[in-house]
C-alpha cells in the first residue's frame, strides 16, 4: 500500500487556514477571492478544484459584476464538518452527495425555491434544499503506454480476467480511492458494492496486487499520465475528460456493464448570511446543470445522466437510502470488509 | 308587495325559500363531506406512513444479529429506500440495546418503549425543529448467554403526508363545490316542481268566472286537499249567503211594491178630488216618488231574479222580435206621459236561446233607462238587426248620453253616470242588462251615436 499523498495539499492549506476563516473547525486546501463591484462576498465552500470551477466563477462575475465570491476548496469530509460545525458559508458544494444529503436531513440546509429549481428534474432535488447540478460517472482511466498490447476489457468481468492474467503488469500499478479518507471514494464503493458482486472480487484482486490508494482523482490521473500507474479505477469522469483533452497519454476505459453516476450537489446552509447573493449563485449554477451544451464546461450537465450508455442504473438516488452507508455501524462493517480485501 | 311588513321576516316566495333552505342543507352537507373526506384522506396517508415506518423499523430489527456475544447490525438499504416512497421527508433513526445507543441519532429518544416483541409504539413528537412520526419496535437478541432487548426507532417528518393530505383535501374541496352547485340546481328544480300543483290550482281558481261558485273538483296533492275543501266550503257558504241576500231583496222588493201600488192608487184618486193647484202638485210629486220607488223595487227584484236564474239558465227558444214588441208595448204608457214616442223596427225569426224572462227584464231595464233619461217630446228607436252570428237589439235615445264614461263603471251595481243630477234612479238598470247578457254569452255595448246626441245601447246575443 502506498502512503496517501496528503502532505502537499495540507501544507498549502495551512497558509490559508491562518487567514480569516469563517467560524468552525475544518481544513481547507485552497482559497481564492474574486471581489465584485459591490461590497458583499458570497462565501462558497466546495470540493471542486479551482481550475475546474474558475471558468464558471468568471462567467458569473461577467454577468453579475457586483457579486464578489470567496471560494474555499476542501475535501468532502471537511465540507461536511465545516457546515456541521456552523461555519458561516453561503453555498456548500460537494461531490459526496450522501454527506450533503445527511446535512440537509439533519437540518443544516435552507429551503430555496425559484424558477430554476422548479425546472430541475425531480431526481435532481430533494425537499427544495439540496440541488444537483452535474451528473458525473465514475470511470477507469488507463495509460496508453503501459496498456500497450493489451486488449481493452468491455466489462468488469473481463477486467478481472485481465488483472488475473497479467499480474506482472498490474502489480502495484492500479490506483483507486482510499475510501477511508475520501468521501467520494466511499460513495462510489458502497454504491458499486450494492449494485454488483464484482466489486468485492475486483477489490480483492486489487488488494492482492497491492493497489495504490489515493485521496483524490487529480493525483490518480497525474500518476497514470506519468506512467506510475497502468490504471486508475473509479476516477471522477469529469476530471478525466478534462485531462484527456490536453494529455494524449491517457485514455478512458469504457466499461459497458454499468457505471456509477454521482450527482454533484449544492445547497444554501442555514448559517448563510448573503441570502441574495447565495440565491443568485445557486440559480446560475443550476442553470449550468440544465444547459444543453455539455462541452461548455468541464462539469457535465444533468442531461448527461439521461444518455443511455452513461448508466444502466441511473444516477445515485438522492434520498434517505444514502444515510444507510453513513451509519456508523455500516461504515465500520463496510470499511473493515474493504480493508480485509484491499489491505493485505 | 308586502310594503307594510319588514322584508327580513317575510318570504316572498315559497319556491325561493325552499331553494334557499335546500341549498343551505347542501352547503352544510358539502362542507361536512369535504371535512370528512379530508380527515379520512389525512388519516389514510398517516396510516400509510405509519405502516412504512413499521416496515422499515422491522426490517432493521430483523437485520440485528449477535456475533461472539456482540450485537451487530448492518442497516438494510431497503429499510431506508422505502422511506423515500411517501415523499421528501427527513429521516431519523436510533438503535439502542439495553439503554446503550448502537447507532443512529443519540437524541432521538422514544417517549415510551414497547414491552413485548409484538408491541409497536407509534408516537408523534418534535425533533430538530420539525414534528416527526416515530415508530419503535423491539427485538430480543442473544448477546452471549444474556438476552438483550434492542429497540429500533425510525422517525420521519410529515411533510409528505401533509402534502398528500392537502392534495386530496383540495380535490375533495373541488368535488364538494361541484356537488354543492349541482345540489343548488336540483333544489331549484325540486322546489319548482313541488310547487307546480299549487300554481295550477291557483290558475284553476283564477280562471273561474266571477259568479262561478261551483265547488272545485280537482285531483290535488294531499297537502292541498285541506285548502281545496275549505275553499269549497267557503264558496258554498258564500253562495248560500248570496242566495239568501238575493231572496231577501226579492222578498223585500215584492213586499214593498204591493203597498206602493195601493199608495199610488190612493194618490191618483186624491188627485181627482182635490182642487187646489198646490195640492195637486203635491200629490203629483207623491205619485212620482211612488213610481220611482216601485221602479227601484222592480229593478231590485229583477236583479235578484237574474242572479237566481242565471245559475241554472233555461235554454228555451226566444224570438227577440216578439220580445221587443212586448217590452215596448209595456213601456209605451210611461213614455207617453212624457210625450216620448217609441219606434220599433224589428225583424222576422230573430231567434236566440235563453231565458225569456231574463231577456225581457234586460231589455225592459235598458228601455226604461232611455225613457227616464230622455227629455220630453223626443223619440226612442228600438231596432233589431242581424250581424253574422249575432242578433243586435239596439235602443237609441236623444237623452243626455254617457258623457264618455267607460262601460264597466256604468254597469257596476248601484253606479250611475256623472250627469244624472235631479233624476231619481237606483243605478241597477245597466247592471241587470249586462249580467243577463253575460249569462247568455252575449254582451252589452254602450256607445255615443255619431251625431253626438243621446245614447246607444246594444244588446248583442248569439243567434240560435
Amino acid at each position: 500500500m502506498r502512503r496517501v499523498d496528503l502532505t502537499r495539499s495540507l501544507s498549502a492549506a495551512i497558509a490559508y487556514v491562518l487567514a480569516s476563516l469563517p467560524l468552525g473547525a475544518f481544513e481547507i486546501e485552497d482559497r481564492r477571492q474574486y471581489p465584485g463591484t459591490g461590497p458583499d462576498m458570497v462565501r462558497v465552500i466546495s470540493t471542486a478544484d479551482l481550475d475546474v470551477f474558475e471558468p464558471f466563477l468568471l462567467r458569473l462575475q461577467q454577468e453579475q459584476p457586483e457579486i464578489g465570491i470567496d471560494y474555499y476548496v476542501a475535501s468532502s469530509t471537511e465540507v461536511h464538518n465545516a457546515i456541521r460545525s456552523g461555519a458561516a458559508f453561503d453555498i456548500a458544494i460537494s461531490s459526496a452527495m450522501d454527506l450533503q444529503f445527511q446535512l440537509a436531513n439533519d437540518g443544516y440546509a435552507q429551503l430555496y425555491q425559484s424558477d430554476v429549481t422548479d425546472a430541475l428534474p425531480a431526481w435532481a432535488r430533494w425537499r427544495d434544499q439540496v440541488f444537483a447540478f452535474t451528473a458525473e460517472p465514475a470511470v477507469a482511466v488507463i495509460s496508453r503506454a503501459r496498456f500497450e498490447g493489451l486488449e481493452r476489457p468491455q466489462t468488469r468481468q473481463e477486467l478481472i480476467a485481465l488483472l488475473r492474467a497479467h499480474p506482472d503488469i498490474f502489480d502495484a500499478s492500479v490506483g483507486t480511492y482510499d475510501i477511508r479518507v475520501s468521501g467520494l471514494g466511499y460513495l462510489f464503493a458502497t454504491q458499486e458494492a450494492r449494485n454488483s458482486d464484482t466489486f468485492w472480487r475486483l477489490s480483492e484482486l486489487m488488494g492482492q496486487q497491492r493497489a495504490a490508494l489515493y485521496c483524490c482523482s487529480a493525483q490518480m490521473i497525474d500518476d497514470v499520465a506519468s506512467g506510475r500507474l497502468v490504471m486508475a479505477y473509479n476516477v471522477l469522469g469529469s476530471y478525466a475528460v478534462e485531462r484527456i483533452a490536453r494529455d494524449d497519454r491517457l485514455e478512458i476505459l469504457e466499461l459497458e456493464d454499468y457505471s456509477t453516476v454521482m450527482l454533484r450537489t449544492a445547497f444554501i446552509p442555514r448559517t448563510a448570511t448573503q441570502s441574495e447573493g447565495a440565491a443568485l449563485f445557486l440559480d446560475r449554477l443550476l442553470r449550468e446543470g440544465l444547459r444543453q451544451t455539455p462541452d461548455a464546461w468541464v462539469l457535465p450537465p444533468l442531461g448527461a445522466a439521461d444518455q443511455p450508455e452513461s448508466s444502466t442504473y441511473g444516477p445515485i438516488r438522492l434520498g434517505p437510502a444514502l444515510l444507510v452507508y453513513l451509519d456508523r455501524l455500516n461504515r465500520e462493517a463496510f470499511l473493515s470488509a474493504w480493508s480485509d480485501a484491499m489491505v493485505q | 308587495m308586502s310594503r307594510k311588513s319588514p322584508p327580513s321576516m317575510v318570504w316572498r316566495s315559497i319556491g325561493q325559500r325552499l331553494t334557499l333552505l335546500l341549498a343551505l342543507i347542501a352547503a352544510v352537507l358539502a362542507v361536512l363531506s369535504w371535512w370528512m373526506v379530508s380527515s379520512f384522506a389525512r388519516e389514510a396517508a398517516e396510516r400509510t406512513q405509519d405502516n412504512i415506518l413499521v416496515a422499515s423499523a422491522t426490517t432493521i430489527a430483523e437485520a440485528l444479529r449477535s456475533e461472539q456475544g456482540v450485537i451487530r447490525l448492518e442497516l438494510p438499504y431497503s429499510a431506508f429506500a422505502m422511506l423515500g416512497a411517501i415523499g421528501e421527508d427527513r429521516v431519523f433513526y436510533r438503535v439502542a440495546a439495553d439503554g446503550t445507543v448502537l447507532t443512529g441519532y443519540d437524541d432521538l429518544i422514544p417517549p415510551t418503549l414497547p414491552q413485548s416483541p409484538s408491541d409497536v409504539v407509534v408516537s408523534t413528537l418534535e425533533f430538530r425543529g420539525d414534528p416527526v412520526r416515530m415508530v419503535t419496535v423491539r427485538r430480543t437478541v442473544l448477546a452471549g448467554q444474556q438476552p438483550v432487548p434492542v429497540m429500533v426507532s425510525v422517525a420521519q417528518t410529515r411533510a409528505g403526508v401533509a402534502e398528500i393530505g392537502l392534495g386530496l383535501s383540495r380535490t375533495a374541496g373541488l368535488l364538494s363545490v361541484a356537488f354543492f352547485a349541482l345540489a343548488v340546481g336540483l333544489s331549484a328544480f325540486a322546489a319548482r316542481s313541488s310547487l307546480q300543483p299549487l300554481n295550477s290550482f291557483a290558475q284553476a281558481v283564477t280562471r273561474r268566472g266571477p259568479s262561478d261558485l261551483r265547488p272545485l273538483r280537482r285531483r290535488v296533492p294531499d297537502e292541498l286537499e285541506p285548502l281545496q275543501s275549505s275553499l269549497n266550503r267557503l264558496m258554498e257558504r258564500l253562495g248560500q249567503s248570496i242566495r239568501r241576500s238575493e231572496e231577501f231583496i226579492a222578498e223585500a222588493a215584492h213586499r214593498v211594491r204591493t203597498p206602493l201600488a195601493t199608495v199610488r192608487a190612493q194618490a191618483e184618486l186624491a188627485l181627482h178630488t182635490v182642487e187646489k193647484d198646490s195640492e195637486r202638485e203635491m200629490l203629483r210629486r207623491v205619485i212620482r216618488a211612488v213610481d220611482e220607488s216601485s221602479r227601484s223595487a222592480s229593478q231590485l227584484l229583477d236583479h235578484a231574479t237574474v242572479s237566481f236564474r242565471a245559475d241554472a239558465l233555461a235554454q228555451e227558444r226566444v224570438d227577440l222580435g216578439e220580445l221587443a214588441a212586448r217590452v215596448t208595448a209595456s213601456l209605451r204608457p210611461t213614455a207617453e206621459m212624457k210625450d216620448i214616442s217609441i219606434r220599433l223596427d224589428t225583424a222576422e225569426d230573430a231567434l236566440v236561446r235563453g231565458d225569456a224572462i231574463l231577456l225581457e227584464s234586460a231589455l225592459r231595464n235598458v228601455l226604461d233607462n232611455s225613457v227616464k233619461y230622455s227629455p220630453e217630446e223626443t223619440e226612442i228607436m228600438v231596432s233589431l238587426t242581424r250581424d253574422e252570428a249575432t242578433w243586435r237589439l239596439m235602443v237609441r235615445d236623444y237623452g243626455r248620453g254617457f258623457s264618455g264614461e267607460p262601460l264597466p263603471e256604468l254597469t257596476g251595481r248601484f253606479r250611475r253616470g256623472r250627469n244624472v243630477e235631479k233624476i231619481v234612479g237606483s243605478g241597477l238598470g245597466l247592471t241587470i242588462a249586462e249580467e243577463v247578457l253575460q249569462a247568455h254569452a252575449g254582451r252589452l255595448e254602450l256607445s255615443t251615436p255619431e251625431d253626438g246626441a243621446g245614447a246607444c245601447v246594444a244588446l248583442i246575443l248569439p243567434a240560435a
